[in-house]
């Protein structure tokens, strides 16, 4: 690790404001992907901002028809939590198979979205369920949201404060796990929500995308057969040590067939 | 049985100080005025070192100092050894490069090391390494241990001609050739065994003190064995007199091999305390564990059998490539060779068994023993080519390998691999392995899985392994530099408690626990009033270290033979004090007494009158302190049968293991927790090579697979529950009875988990590690 210069502030205003007034700084979540990069001297910033002292990023929300999660809110503290688990138990499930103990209780959702890990499992539910990533200045949709590998709709000191998600009717999500790290090789969450089934995969391709083929052939109905004959583009896949594009283009429909059983 | 003696599940001694976080590893170690190293290691696979700057790091905040390969070259240090000499078909020794400790004007894989910087600390070191300017000329790499000798190859090392360490062919090559050209039947396999890191837990350290007023340095190492870490760095590396050197090996977490040996980082750690004058650490990153540590396994082998109409085999004939990495580890030649080949008859009555290893270099890190070392690769390709015969000829796996078992009435055995086995019932332990493993039963469960869309499958592993390591003789007669007997001493103190001192050294093993049942069953002491002390080369008298589940089958056995001295003095003390005559004292359960009396007295007792002799038998030296030096006359032959059960969900690749039954002959058991304990870890380890262990390197030698990121190392959930069995036999040649069970469940279990793989696929072969994709391709192309 290289030095830098550490602030801790209460407010999302007074983070912004040490953001931009730093070389270049950044925002600390749980540390989980941040820390990491730096101890491998691959990330050095001049300075670091906690976020963990601000109140008004923490907690989770639930209404009939949303539940709000704040940007600081743990994976431990999503999978635990008995609103989530009611309203959206797909989605307190995917928190809760994050990693390890140790990184479920550090790392956060919001930490999670804004590094955008092409093989991240939040990004799939965020697309699928319709999210809506609310910020200091603005709300970003969850299609508009990932933008590519590790980016995202984000300017350099936006800060995430929650995400909304509108409750589905049914929701699964099916993972399929790298061996080594546990990440998803491929992450299918199916949803069916008030704007009809949507699907987001993760794991596949450089960033999360929405599974509009995938989406197309079920025709509104959750029935997995229709999906047997769906073609999906090997080209566009990942490809690496763990898994090539031919089989994770393989694995997307078979966890997309999965996920659309799991819903009925 | 007593409560704490031979055969009892004792409790670990040492768990309690492991549990409650007080155990004391190489990098917990502080002392004042400590000064931090960090190596700049090459980025490259290949390259000429045109020059070295290292005047902006020399500057840097907090350095001390910076040392390249002319500073030790300058002083005479090292350069490091390979301690086993292998003789190529061309009559000449093996081939071995110079392997400086840091780099002469050539780095040879990615992690070598060229320059050493010491700093006050760890980031300031690592900051100054970033500041080194190394002008390199890149070379093409070679990493494929295929194709590392064919012509056209870039060279690496000049004194080894098409990158060839060594050529080594063994047997009767025109009498296997005639009998695969009349055979019945000719089964052929070509296969891969993987490379593996192995990883122990904790990461290499080493902690290097100069005390300028004895001249003396201290050296704290993760190392398995203190006194041939002394020795190789005082003989061959030129640090200090042997007399001037101490080498503590204090808790190590774990080593399955890669601990073993003599590294580049621990002789200039060494020579740098002294250089400085103050005391120098280095830990290792998990990244420098993966470049640097030495690996394991990397054979391309091809194997045939020669079958008779019965199945009965008439003769084995093997072709392996074997990588041993950049340059040569302390024991890299012996375990594609010695420890390789010497296994090849495994469990069967093969007459002829020929084959030919060509090791070779390649641009990756050295490769060493790890877990088995040479046996597992052994019994990897011997128990697949197996199971190609049983498909081959129509036969059932068990039923072929009934088959050609050597016969119960048959041992000692004499292969036709030099090794003689001492004692051995297969067909036991096969009978009850089917028997846990309820192989009867396994069409049943396999049609059911069929209706559930999945595939079963199941697959047997009958290896022998030989530990025990190892005559003297017979290592000399081989090319080994070392002697492999073990010593102990057995102190009684006065106040009746004993220190047990063992030249082993225990990093998970257990043999605090196990040592101190031996005693206490010998001795007749209280477990709780005997300590095992080890890995201090100024506590402990010379010894060998642990590898080759050597520590209980010649370790304890010299532990023994010192309180066979302790009782046969015990006897003279305690005929003096109960005024009896010696040949009438009788010695049992911690006490002396009188035959056919009720006169007695405590081994506790005795120890006090050894050292307050006042009333004491004429000619006896007091004191109550015996040791024991023991060379075993052969090495012991664990065997056994392992059968794994696995599901295969064809649609992703996914292989769950539903069932692992292993049934092991160890000879005696004298803590069968321990025992299973080390089962359970061996299988969890060749379960993993199986399934999910590979190291991956880039064509141009970067290596791809750094991290536990990257290099999927086995989890609880990746195992199912073990029923574990056993099925012991009496091995004539050890005193004790034991055989070792360190390595057995690494040996065993990848043939398992692939044969079952095989089975439930319905191929021909698979090779490890059978991550889903591969078996994924495996279903595909059989459905094809
Ligand atoms: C061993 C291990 C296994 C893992 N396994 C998985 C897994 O299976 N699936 C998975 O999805 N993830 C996994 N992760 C990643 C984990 O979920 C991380 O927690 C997550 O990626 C980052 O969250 P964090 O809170 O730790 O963020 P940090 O590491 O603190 O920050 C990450 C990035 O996000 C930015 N950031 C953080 N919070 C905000 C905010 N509120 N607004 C704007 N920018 C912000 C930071 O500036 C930084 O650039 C794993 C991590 C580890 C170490």
């Amino acid at each position: 690790m290289y030095e830098f210069n550490y602030q801790k502030v209460e407010s999302v205003s007074a983070a912004v404001a040490a953001l931009k007034n730093a070389d270049d700084g950044k925002f600390l979540a749980g540390g989980q992907t941040m820390l990491p990069t730096m101890k491998h001297r691959l990330a050095s910033p001049s300075d670091v901002i906690d976020l963990s002292g601000i109140a008004e990023l923490k907690g989770i929300k639930a209404s009939a028809d949303t539940v709000t999660i704040g940007a600081m809110t743990t994976h431990a503290e999503v999978a635990a939590s008995p609103e989530v688990q009611k309203a959206i138990p797909a989605l307190a499930g995917l928190a809760g198979n994050i990693g390890d103990p140790a990184v479920r209780n550090r790392g956060t959702l919001g930490g999670s979205i804004a590094n955008n890990d092409p093989a991240a499992d939040y990004p799939a539910a965020v697309i699928a369920l319709g999210a809506t990533v609310k910020t200091d200045r603005r709300e970003i949709a969850g299609d508009d949201f990932f933008t590519g590998m590790f980016e995202t709709a984000l300017e350099e000191d936006e800060i995430i404060v929650s995400v909304s998600f509108p409750v589905p009717r049914a929701a699964a999500y099916m993972k399929f796990e790298n061996p080594a790290s546990r990440y998803a090789i491929v992450g299918v969450f199916v949803a069916e929500t008030s704007d009809g089934i949507r699907i987001g995969v993760t794991g596949a391709t450089p960033c999360a995308h929405r599974g509009l083929r995938l989406e197309a052939a079920l025709a509104g109905k959750l029935d997995s057969a229709a999906l047997d004959s769906v073609e999906l583009p090997v080209d566009k896949m990942n490809s690496d040590i763990h898994a090539s594009a031919e089989y994770r283009a393989h694995l997307v429909k078979v966890m997309a067939k999965r996920a659309v059983d799991a819903c009925n | 049985m007593k409560a704490t003696g031979i055969g009892a599940s004792v409790r670990r001694k040492e768990d309690r100080r492991f549990l409650l976080g007080k155990g004391r590893y190489t990098d917990d170690i502080d002392v004042a005025g400590l000064t931090h190293a960090v190596f700049l290691r090459s980025p490259h696979a290949h390259a000429v070192i045109k020059s070295i700057n290292s005047s902006a790091a020399r500057a840097a905040p907090g350095v001390i100092a910076v040392f390249t390969g002319d500073d030790l070259a300058a002083d005479g240090i090292g350069p490091l050894i390979c301690g086993v000499t292998v003789t190529s078909d061309d009559g000449e020794p093996h081939r071995a490069p110079a392997h400086p400790a840091l780099a002469q004007g050539k780095v040879n894989y990615v992690g070598d090391h060229v320059a050493v910087v010491i700093a006050e600390t760890v980031e300031q070191a690592r900051d100054a390494a970033e500041l080194i300017e190394v002008d390199y000329d890149v070379l093409p790499a070679v990493t494929s241990t295929a194709s590392a000798a064919d012509a056209g190859q870039q060279q690496i090392h000049e004194v080894a001609p098409n990158n060839v360490c060594f050529n080594w062919p063994f047997g009767d090559k025109a009498a296997v050739e005639e009998v695969f050209a009349s055979a019945h039947k000719v089964s052929r396999l070509d296969l891969v065994n993987n490379r593996m890191v192995t990883n122990p837990m904790e990461p290499r350290a080493a902690l290097g003190e100069f005390n300028s007023g004895t001249d003396e340095i201290t050296l704290h190492l993760t190392t398995q064995n203190p006194h041939v870490h002394r020795l190789v760095l005082s003989a061959f590396n030129q640090l200090a007199p042997e007399h001037k050197l101490r080498v503590v090996g204090p808790d190590v977490g774990g080593g399955f091999g890669a601990k073993i040996f003599v590294y580049a980082e621990e002789l200039v750690v060494g020579w740098a305390c002294r250089k400085v004058n103050r005391p120098v650490k280095w830990t290792a990153d998990r990244t420098e564990a993966f470049l640097a540590d030495a690996h394991g396994r990397d054979h391309v082998s091809t194997a045939e059998m020669a079958m008779d109409e019965n199945g009965k085999f008439l003769a084995l004939r093997v072709h392996t490539k074997a990588n041993l990495g950049a340059y040569l580890s302390t024991f890299g030649t012996m375990v594609p060779s010695y420890l390789y080949a010497f296994l090849l008859a495994g469990q069967y009555a093969t007459p002829l068994i020929y084959s030919e290893v060509k090791a070779v270099f390649t641009n990756t890190a050295p490769v060493d023993a790890s877990r088995g070392a040479g046996r597992p690769e052994a019994t990897y390709l011997l128990e697949r080519l197996v199971d190609v015969c049983a498909q081959d000829m129509k036969l059932d796996p068990a039923e072929i390998r009934r088959r050609n078992f050597i016969p119960v009435d048959a041992f000692p055995y004499q292969t036709p691999v030099v090794q003689c086995y001492d004692s051995g019932d297969y067909n036991a332990a096969l009978d009850l392995a089917l028997e846990l493993a309820d192989y009867a039963g396994f069409s049943a469960r396999a049609e059911e899985a069929k209706a559930r869309g999945k595939r079963r499958g199941i697959g047997i592993s009958s290896y022998v392994e030989a530990c025990g390591i190892a005559p003297s003789a017979a290592v000399g007669q081989l090319g080994g530099g070392v002697g492999l007997w073990e010593s102990a001493q057995v102190r009684f103190n006065p106040t009746g408690n004993v220190q047990v001192f063992t030249g082993t050294h225990s990093h998970g093993q257990g043999h605090e626990t196990t040592f101190a049942q031996l005693v206490c069953d010998q001795l007749g002491v209280p477990i709780e009033n005997i300590e095992v002390i080890h890995g201090d080369t100024a506590r402990t008298q010379f010894g060998m270290g642990t590898y080759g589940s050597r520590s209980l089958a010649v370790g304890g056995v010299a532990i023994a033979r010192a309180c066979d001295k302790l009782i046969a003095k015990g006897k003279k003390i305690a005929a003096h004090a109960l005024e009896a005559d010696e040949g009438d004292i009788e010695f049992a359960d911690g006490s002396f007494s009188v035959a056919g009396t009720d006169k007695a007295m405590s081994i506790a007792e005795v120890a006090f009158n050894a050292y307050v002799p006042h009333s004491y038998p004429e000619g006896v030296e007091p004191g109550f302190d015996e040791n024991a030096f023991f060379d075993p006359i052969n090495f012991s032959f664990p065997a056994g049968t392992h059968i794994c059960e696995v599901e295969v969900d064809p649609d992703t690749g996914v292989v769950e293991i539903v069932k692992y039954s292993a049934v092991d002959d160890f000879g005696r058991l004298i803590n069968p927790m321990i025992v299973e304990g080390q089962v359970h870890g061996g299988i969890a380890h060749g379960v993993g090579q199986a399934m999910l262990e590979v190291c991956r390197y880039e064509d141009d030698g970067q290596l791809l697979t750094a991290s536990f990121m990257d290099y999927a190392m086995p989890r609880a959930d990746n195992l199912p529950s073990f029923d574990v069995g056993y099925a012991p036999t009496h091995p004539p040649d050890n005193p004790l009875g034991v055989k070792g069970c360190g390595e057995a469940g690494a040996i065993g279990a990848p043939p398992a988990v692939i044969n079952a793989i095989v089975n439930a696929l319905n191929v021909k072969h698979l090779d490890m590690p059978a991550t889903p994709e591969n078996v994924w391709r495996a279903a595909q192309a059989a459905q094809a």
